[in-house]
């Protein structure tokens, strides 16, 4: 009991009391907060624009609730406390930073000048980040499990699209460039979910019989795995460039392949580079997952009478799904990143919004394809893991 | 009956199990003694044919075990691995429908098999039959893996270290288990271990090999009576070898007719326990009894001591 009376009483040092994340979100949300503009204004799309300031961007009242709730928010990340309360003003924050950077164009535009652009600044995109770090590092202590993460996840989605659909930020830039571009955004975003998953789907077709064969024959994976390793380090640019010449002979000389859409440039190049770039996690992966399983796991089964392919289908591979899952998450997340360059050889996907705004020095049209693409690949990251987590549950 | 006729294998340069011939008698159970290396698991393996024979032939109640295809033997046979081999991914009621599912029974009747074997192990089929394996233990790991080789009532077991795993106290119950098992269901077990004790005390028969030769195939009180010199003399040297010898043979073996003095001794009991007894009570004998209380007549240290020796 004195022991523990005086260890009470010691003074506790100021490091202990302090949020070693917390210290670091704190540093850039003030940096964001403080020395950066929160908004830019631009008088039209092109041209570089001016930065504001929180208490000039917005409304006097709401500049005030703004700051208020965002430092208060600032010195609770700083100090040591409970995960839900850090978990609470990680989504407060960046719901309050949602609203507040949607008040901003009506505020600081006049109503009858629709060439001004309003687009959120480097302030704004910093407290953002730092928030989102407090949000996700408050998940992971919080130690979710993955359907807790999974139902997280729904509902950051919902609330996007909620205040998407209510029209809060359609004074936006990158909404204006939405607005314009409505029906090429939904299909460019269709293709580029469909090069990333038809690209996996057929390394998985191809990559999941090449591993257990890998797995079953040493020589075959001797020689397999460096091939794969190799074609993984070209140059993704390098690698689209390389389809064009022998695709566009395979098409000049059968017309049958040119008809079905098989050229130099475009959809089919594309698949090829994304489906190389996949084959080597997918195979690699099976053959660990396979090799992980314990010897005396598969000796039981031959023991018992299972032929090689029911010890495959019902010991083997169930037992090394989580570790060819984690290979298709992988390669899924890649994919998605990968596609976007598939735009400069025709292939499609957000990509085409990137370098059309590189092209036309239109920042907010370069964020039009790279917003959604960070969040297909995040979306794309949870919900795998969470799949891999609920797979992992029942092995040893 | 199980007869393996001059049978070898090699691998590679290595000849692991060179020209062994032994007989298996039906509902007995077989115990191959050895050091790593010295081919007794091989020999084990080739019965089931997870290994096949290089030469030499392996029959089965007369049958030729390459009559079948060997997942077919192996379904017929069961197997019992060190570190159970449990199916991690599934319940321990789906382990042990493996193999009575692989032979296509139908449902009820596996549910049926799988908690009459869980009982069999006294383990309650409510609270186990839904359990995965990493939350048992490793007793019940281990009974789990012997119920799973039992399931499509085999006539034959091969159990290769099947206690190797396990601590001192629950290695012996398991041995216990297995008697008892063994006992009732009269199936015929050929076990592998590298532990001589286990071997005297499990074994009608103990096969010692070495360096892939069959040195010594015998009852245990002759393999510590009468040990084939080098190799197995050396493996049973030790000074609790009488005491060994006397833990195999019943009182009932010696008993002699008359009565003494002192407190009675089970027919049932070892000549172990006997001499146990006697040196404690400082008695040259003991009356014995039948376990319905009635005498049988004594036992007598000097009778005992006689049968503790070796060869003269």
């Amino acid at each position: 009991m004195t022991d523990a009376s005086q260890t009470a009483a010691a003074p506790v040092p100021l490091s202990a009391r302090l949020d070693r994340v917390g210290v670091v979100v704190a540093l850039i949300a003030i940096v964001g907060m403080d020395w950066q503009p929160f908004a830019t204004l631009k008088p039209n799309r092109l041209v570089s624009g001016q930065g504001l300031g929180l208490g000039s961007a917005l409304p006097t009242f709401w500049a005030a609730i703004g700051i208020g709730i965002l430092s208060l928010a600032t010195i609770l990340a700083v100090l040591r406390t409970g995960a839900r309360l850090r978990l609470a003003t990680g989504i407060v924050s960046l719901l309050m930073l949602a609203l507040l950077i949607g008040l901003v164009p009506a505020h600081v535009v006049p109503p009858d000048n629709s060439f001004a652009r309003v687009s959120p600044g480097a302030g704004f995109w910093l407290m953002a980040l730092a928030f989102a770090v407090l949000t996700t590092d408050a998940i992971a202590k919080l130690k979710l499990g993955p359907l807790a993460r999974l139902l997280l996840l729904a509902a950051a989605i919902a609330a996007t699209a909620l205040i998407l659909g209510s029209g809060h930020w359609d004074g936006l830039s990158i909404l204006k460039e939405y607005a314009t571009n409505a029906d090429k955004f939904w299909r460019e975003g269709r293709q580029h979910i469909l090069l990333a998953v038809a690209s996996l789907a057929a390394a998985i077709v191809v990559g999941l019989p090449l591993g257990i064969a890998c797995h079953r024959h040493a020589t075959l994976r001797g020689v397999t795995l460096p091939v794969l390793n190799i074609i993984q380090t070209v140059p993704s640019m390098a690698m689209y460039g390389l389809m064009i010449v022998p695709l566009g002979l395979f098409a000049a000389s059968f017309p049958i392949a040119a008809q079905l859409g098989i050229r130099g440039i475009g959809t089919a190049p594309a698949l090829i580079a994304l489906f190389l770039y996949s084959l080597l996690p997918v195979v690699a992966n099976t053959v660990v997952g396979l090799a992980e399983v314990r010897r005396s796991v598969v000796e039981a089964a031959e023991g018992m009478g299972m032929t090689k392919h029911q010890r495959l289908m019902q010991v083997e591979l169930p037992l090394a799904l989580p570790v060819i899952l984690t290979g298709i998450r992988i390669v899924l997340v890649q994919n998605i990143g990968l596609v976007t360059i598939a735009a400069l050889i025709g292939g499609g996907g957000f990509g085409t919004f990137v370098f059309q705004g590189i092209g036309q020095a239109a920042t907010d049209l370069v964020l039009l394809g790279a917003v959604p693409t960070i969040a297909l690949a995040f979306t794309a990251a949870v919900l795998l893991d969470a799949v891999i987590e609920l797979t992992e549950r029942r092995r040893l | 009956m199980i007869e393996l006729d001059h049978v070898s294998r090699r691998f590679g340069e290595q000849l692991a199990v060179d020209d062994v011939s032994f007989a298996v008698e039906r509902g007995t159970i077989t115990v191959i003694v050895g050091t790593s290396g010295s081919g007794k698991s091989t020999t084990l393996r080739m019965i089931n044919r997870l290994i096949e024979p290089t030469s030499g032939t392996i029959t089965i109640d007369g049958k030729d075990t390459t009559a079948v295809s060997g997942e077919e033997l192996r379904r017929g046979i069961g197997y019992v691995i060190q570190g159970n081999g449990l199916f991690p991914h599934w319940t321990v009621a789906r382990n042990i429908a493996t193999v009575p599912t692989l032979l296509g029974w139908d449902s009820a009747k596996i549910a049926r098999r799988v908690d009459e074997l869980l009982a069999l192990f006294s383990m309650k089929p409510e609270d186990f039959r839904e359990k995965f394996p990493h939350q048992l233990s490793g007793g019940e790991q281990q009974r789990v893996g012997v119920a799973r080789a039992l399931a499509a009532e085999p006539g034959l077991l091969l159990m290769d270290e099947p206690f190797g795993a396990l601590d001192p106290i629950i290695r012996a119950k398991a041995q216990e288990d297995l008697l008892a098992v063994q006992r009732r269901l009269g199936i015929t077990v050929v076990l592998v271990t590298h532990d001589m004790e286990e071997a005297i005390h499990l074994g009608d028969r103990i096969a010692v090999m070495d360096g892939g030769k069959l040195l010594q195939y015998a009852p245990p009180a002759e393999i510590l009576a009468k040990p084939a010199p080098g190799f197995v003399a050396k493996l049973v040297d030790g000074a609790d070898r009488p005491f060994r010898l006397l833990s195999l043979a019943p009182v009932s073996s010696i008993v002699e007719p008359g009565t003494a003095e002192g407190p009675p001794i089970l027919e049932t009991a070892t000549l172990r326990d006997a001499l146990s007894e006697l040196l404690w009570h400082r008695r040259d004998a003991l009356p014995v009894t039948a376990a319905d209380g009635s005498t049988r007549g004594k036992i007598s240290l000097s009778n005992l001591v006689a049968h503790a020796g070796g060869a003269a």
